[in-house]
């Protein structure tokens, strides 16, 4: 009872400062997941396209996915320095797995006979590509960017201790003090919130895209 | 129209699926191109609008070879259906049906008076354009399916088993209504098929390919007639041949000239009277200038007879009937696997000219052996 006054409290009298966090650790993740698919999406593609590469790029993709967060943000830090950068460096990288897996597997998962008729309606490889490999697979890609997303905003919070800022930071100074729980809370909870209702938005997004509704 | 000239499609590793193939296709023929799995049929035809492109000799359209040409080009120009549907799932019937337009290029207002026209050819209304496909029945389906390969109205056509995914009935009358429309679009139709039935209905003239090679091409009379060889004839079954009496060909000649009618302003008393009389369980309706309306069965009479008093009331609308110049073999075929018990005969002015019934087709066999016999005792003679 007493931590659940302390915790509406402390929103009470720093919710400007929780906002502003909770915005700065969003913008964070979504940058990293943004600047993944920018990559990822094409690259997966291509390889759906070269099945040969596949192999090589999943390798390196999974050795990323499979380094420890802190381990990452760590070595990043040594090259990049302190800092937000450092943090949607890191999101990037780990959002490649997810968002290459999905599209890959997105892509080679249409069906054949919708490529043999686009094909042979007169389609050029674009055109394919554009009005139907993609919107057939949208769906999928989607659900990969949705994982990213997720996976993402829990990376971001152990970003403060790169002095990233977000709402790590509340957590972090709630473990500093001695019963801090309400302070950990304060900074736990918005940081799940947002998880679920990323997770949430994107899977109503997925469903939308799906070619057969 | 279309020149198939010495053409070989060998792969990797030296198999050859097409040998040596040459034809000549006319304008406006329907072409079936049958054979068992693995003959070559379907990469013979892909080969036509170049999704597989031919190891050896030449294609020509209109006397142009196509290898000179833009494969998208050529594509766009050539119409195709496919095994499987292969409507796009993702978007409305509109969209699917004006996409070869779409990638032509044509203006917003012209794809829609073209779509417009197009549904009509089929019978389906304007309310279908903003459906998806999985929203529509498998023959709905495969019937926008051939309209998108009729979008640009081009001169020829290919279709790779169009109607193997159907259940029978649904094939039998996508079958009819697609025969007719290729006759008044008059276009050049190659259809791959491997059901004999189909062939036989459809084609101008069929070209059997076994591994490869062109064993037989001709007309469907002809190819029942005088099959080529051994594999012909067994590719084409028994009680195939057994149906093309040369003697009898035409429903006219079978039919049962004297089929038992009623008009529709008699009463129901006078139809069971009638039934009793010449001791039969369906009549056939008409008008008074004996055109057909229907048929009522002992069935209906007895289930309306204490609410209706008029034959108009409970005449059944939806009656099959076939032109009395009908291949017999048609209608056999259409009697034996629709479970028909008698198909009416009409003349071109859908009067009713007389009866196909089950009795007519014992005629038929036993015109056949006794004919057989017949021949025998002549020649022993």
């Amino acid at each position: 009872m007493e931590t659940l006054e302390q915790l509406l409290t402390y929103y009470s009298q720093n919710w400007p400062y929780v906002l502003t966090e909770f915005y700065r650790h969003f913008l964070m993740s979504a940058y990293g997941v943004l600047f993944a698919a920018m990559a990822a999406i094409p690259l997966g593609i291509l390889i759906a396209r070269k099945h040969r590469l596949s192999g090589w790029v999943f390798s390196i993709a999974n050795v990323i996915q499979t380094t420890p967060a802190l381990a990452m943000l760590a070595l990043l830090m040594l090259v990049m320095g302190l800092g937000a950068n450092t943090v949607i460096l890191s999101l990037f990288l780990y959002s490649l797995l997810p968002i290459l897996r999905n599209t890959y597997v997105g892509i080679t998962g249409v069906e054949h006979a919708y490529l043999e008729s686009g094909k042979a309606m007169g389609m050029t490889k674009m055109q394919l590509l554009r009005m139907v490999e993609l919107p057939l697979s949208l769906s999928v890609i989607m659900a990969g960017l949705r994982t990213a997303l997720v996976v993402a905003i829990g990376v971001t919070a152990i970003g403060t201790f790169v002095g990233s800022g977000g709402l790590g930071d509340i957590i972090v100074r709630g473990t500093n003090v001695s019963n801090g729980t309400a302070i950990i809370l304060a900074g736990a909870i918005p940081t799940a919130l947002m998880a679920v209702m990323a997770d949430l938005l994107l899977g109503w997004l997925e469903r939308r895209l799906s070619p057969v509704k | 129209m279309l020149k198939l000239e010495n053409v070989s499609k060998i792969y990797k590793g030296g198999k050859k699926a097409v040998n040596h193939v040459s034809l000549e296709i006319e304008k406006g023929e329907f072409i079936c191109f049958i054979g068992p799995s693995g003959c070559g049929k379907t990469t013979t035809m892909k080969m036509i609008n170049r999704l597989i492109e031919p190891s050896e000799g030449a294609i020509y359209i209109n006397g142009k070879n196509i290898m000179e040409k833009d494969p998208v080009e050529l594509r766009r120009e050539i119409g195709y259906v496919i095994q499987q549907i292969g409507l796009f799932p993702h978007m409305t019937i509109l969209e699917n049906i004006t996409l070869v337009p779409k990638l032509l290029k044509w203006k917003e207002e012209d794809k829609l008076v073209r779509a417009k026209e197009l549904l009509k050819l089929v019978d389906m209304g304007e309310e279908y354009f903003n459906r998806y496909p999985h929203e529509l029945s498998g023959g709905q389906q495969q019937r926008i399916g051939v309209l998108r390969a009729l979008a640009s109205n081009p001169p020829l056509i290919l279709m790779d088993e169009p109607f193997g995914a159907l259940d029978p009935i649904t094939r039998d009358s996508l079958q009819e209504e697609f025969k007719h429309l290729q006759r008044t679009l008059d276009k050049t139709i190659v259809f791959v098929t491997h059901d004999m039935d189909e062939a036989i209905k459809l084609a101008d003239r069929i070209v059997i390919l076994k591994a490869g090679k062109i064993v037989q091409v001709d007309t469907p009379d002809e190819i029942l007639r005088h099959p080529a060889n051994e594999f012909v004839e067994e590719f084409i079954g028994k009680d195939r041949l057994l149906q093309t009496r040369p003697n009898v060909e035409l429903v006219k000649q079978m039919m049962n000239r004297s089929p038992i009618s009623i008009t529709e302003e008699k009463t129901l008393q006078e139809a069971i009277t009638l039934m009793r009389d010449k001791r039969v369980d369906s009549l056939l309706v008409v008008d008074e200038m004996n055109v057909l309306r229907g048929f009522v069965d002992i069935e209906t009479i007895s289930e309306f007879r204490k609410k209706a008093t008029l034959i108009s009331e409970v005449v059944n609308r939806e009656v099959f009937s076939v032109k009395e110049d009908t291949l017999i073999r048609d209608v056999v075929q259409r009697i034996l696997k629709r479970g028909f018990k008698y198909v009416p005969v009409v003349d071109e002015h859908q009067r009713l000219v007389g009866i196909m019934t089950r009795a007519s087709l014992v005629d038929i066999v036993y015109d056949s052996l006794w004919g057989e016999e017949n021949t025998m005792t002549t020649e022993s003679v």
